[in-house]
């Protein structure tokens, strides 16, 4: 099953429309052919309502799609699921409020039944990675937002998945503390070598974090380009080399020339 | 800075009280109200001092009813809230109901059950305790328990867990401080429902029973007494759902 060679995620025509009652069938998503390797850090990009968060939550088996197929480790999104085959962080981190960091990253251990000296060593190792090993005592109304989106990290790294959903996981945290987040970020992924799908409204966070950045455009939300990022590697000093300049350029004009497309 | 607060808080109120008992001594005394229509607060004084240890033991015996009938009530509250929210048919039927029954004078019961039982038992006053108590915190449980985040319930979905581990690691949890309120506002209606089923007859143990056989005896003084006894209960009562409530809400489960 760790064949290389079987895509962590693909999607074939995959399509998504909401009932929207009385409006009428709202199309999310048309037409989405998308495949990620194992290992390999996509982001979606795209302005509001372009069913980026739609597409990583078809993923998670989190909503069903109208049409096509969604494979996961060439299983059905259903099954990988079931099978635990992916850790997910949301926008709000989402911890519980009357859990310990420690019992909140021990969470989907225990609901799947590890045992309490295992879970206890696996939250030490997590907690450590994310820097927050000081913490784990702390209830998570004593954290800062960026503290608590690092607990919520761990929590999704806690079984070791080989793939990693993230939606919007930065989205609240100030600047600062989001640059430092997204170099943890690829530091742990770089660790673990499990696949990502990251979704972000900001450009120079889906160049700096991403092998690829998938680029949606709105009404109905489908993929307008699929721009390659290569720079050697991320470091502090990333941000301000030219080809990550370049790169962002290449973004921006890619989501700049669907918006002119839909003004004319 | 917090205690001059509190203390402030707590001034003032026992202040108006001290004021209003001082104000309700000179009426009585300059007016020459008779004591059979206002004892003044200096005679319920000396019937409290004199009545003292049967007061205690009234007082345990009422307050013993509410506290079982509280608690059999609490019990019963969770476990159907439970039942009801993993149950929708269950939960449909039991809402409106307990909105219904929680309008009806459930203490008019008292006699009923009196008879359906031996009247030398405390069960049917623990019965009506637990059934006034039950419908406060049933709603505020279940209220409590519905009331999940979005976020929390799509974790657990993505956990792949529901039923039972949803409810023991997020519902349960997530609704402790809802329970609490419920448990605030039922342990007074718990002794105000203890005191008075005592009124419709049965065992002579209670505050309520010897309210009513002071006053009888028109011995008006000494049933204040009984009745400042059944105030200070429902504040003991009150004052301790309270602290629970504030334990509750803050610091939650304890840390592990």
């Amino acid at each position: 099953m760790t064949d290389q060679s079987v895509a962590a995620v693909s999607l074939t025509g995959v399509d998504k429309t909401f009932d929207a009652g009385r409006a009428g069938a709202v199309t999310a998503l048309s037409g989405i052919d998308l495949a990620v390797a194992p290992g390999e850090f996509v982001s979606l990009i795209g302005p509001s309502g372009c069913g980026k968060s739609t597409l990583m939550r078809l993923v998670a088996d989190l909503e069903r799609p109208s049409a096509g197929t969604i494979s996961v480790f060439g299983k059905s999104a259903h099954q990988a699921r079931l099978d635990q085959d992916y850790g997910i962080a949301f926008q709000a981190a989402g911890l519980l409020p009357w859990r310990s960091v420690r019992a909140n990253v021990e969470l989907p251990l225990q609901v799947h039944g590890m045992g309490r000296a295992g879970r206890a060593a696996r939250a030490d190792e997590l907690l450590e990675l994310v820097g927050l090993a000081e913490f784990a005592g702390h209830r998570p109304d004593q954290l800062s937002g960026g503290m608590q989106q690092r607990v919520a990290i761990a929590r999704a790294l806690a079984e070791r998945p080989r793939l990693l959903l993230m939606d919007e996981p930065f989205g609240a945290l100030d600047e600062m503390t989001r640059e430092r987040m997204q170099g943890e970020l690829v530091r742990l992924s770089t660790q673990t070598g499990c696949a990502v799908i990251f979704v972000t409204h900001s450009i120079p966070e889906a160049v700096y974090l991403s092998d690829r950045v998938v680029v949606m455009s709105p009404r109905p939300g489908r993929i307008s380009a699929v721009v390659p990022i290569e720079l050697s590697d991320r470091n502090e000093d990333t941000r301000e080399e030219p080809g990550f300049f370049a790169a962002v350029t290449a973004v921006r004009e890619a989501l700049r020339a669907r918006a002119s497309v839909e003004l004319s | 800075m917090t205690i001059v607060l509190a203390t402030r808080r707590i001034l003032t109120p026992v202040l108006a009280g001290v004021l209003l008992l001082v104000f309700w001594q000179l009426v009585v005394d300059l007016r020459d109200i008779p004591g059979y229509l206002l004892p003044s607060p200096e005679a319920i004084g000396t019937q409290v001092r004199q009545n003292f240890s049967d007061i205690l033991t009234a007082s345990r015996a009422s307050g013993t009813n509410a506290l079982v009938g509280l608690l059999a009530g609490i019990a019963l509250a969770v476990a159907a809230a439970v039942v009801a929210v993993w149950v929708p048919p269950v939960e449909r039927l039991l809402t409106p109901l307990a909105s219904a029954v929680s309008a009806m004078p459930i203490v008019a019961l008292a006699p009923v059950l009196s008879i359906m039982f031996s009247a030398t038992s405390d069960l049917p006053r623990r019965i009506v305790v637990a059934i006034v108590a039950f419908f406060p915190v049933f709603v505020t449980t279940v209220r409590g328990l519905t009331r999940i985040e979005q976020v929390h319930a799509e974790l657990m979905r993505s956990y792949a867990v529901g039923g039972w581990t949803l409810t023991r690691l997020v519902r349960l949890p997530g609704a402790v401080p809802y329970l609490f309120t419920g448990i605030r506002v039922a342990a007074s209606l718990a002794v105000i429902s203890a005191v008075v089923a005592e009124y419709f007859g049965g065992l002579q143990n209670g505050l309520g029973s010897r309210i009513t056989s002071a006053a009888a005896n028109t011995a008006y003084a000494r049933a204040w007494a009984y009745v400042v006894a059944a105030i200070g209960l429902g504040l003991v009562f009150y004052l301790a759902a309270l602290a629970a409530e504030r334990l509750a809400s803050r610091g939650r489960v304890p840390i592990s």
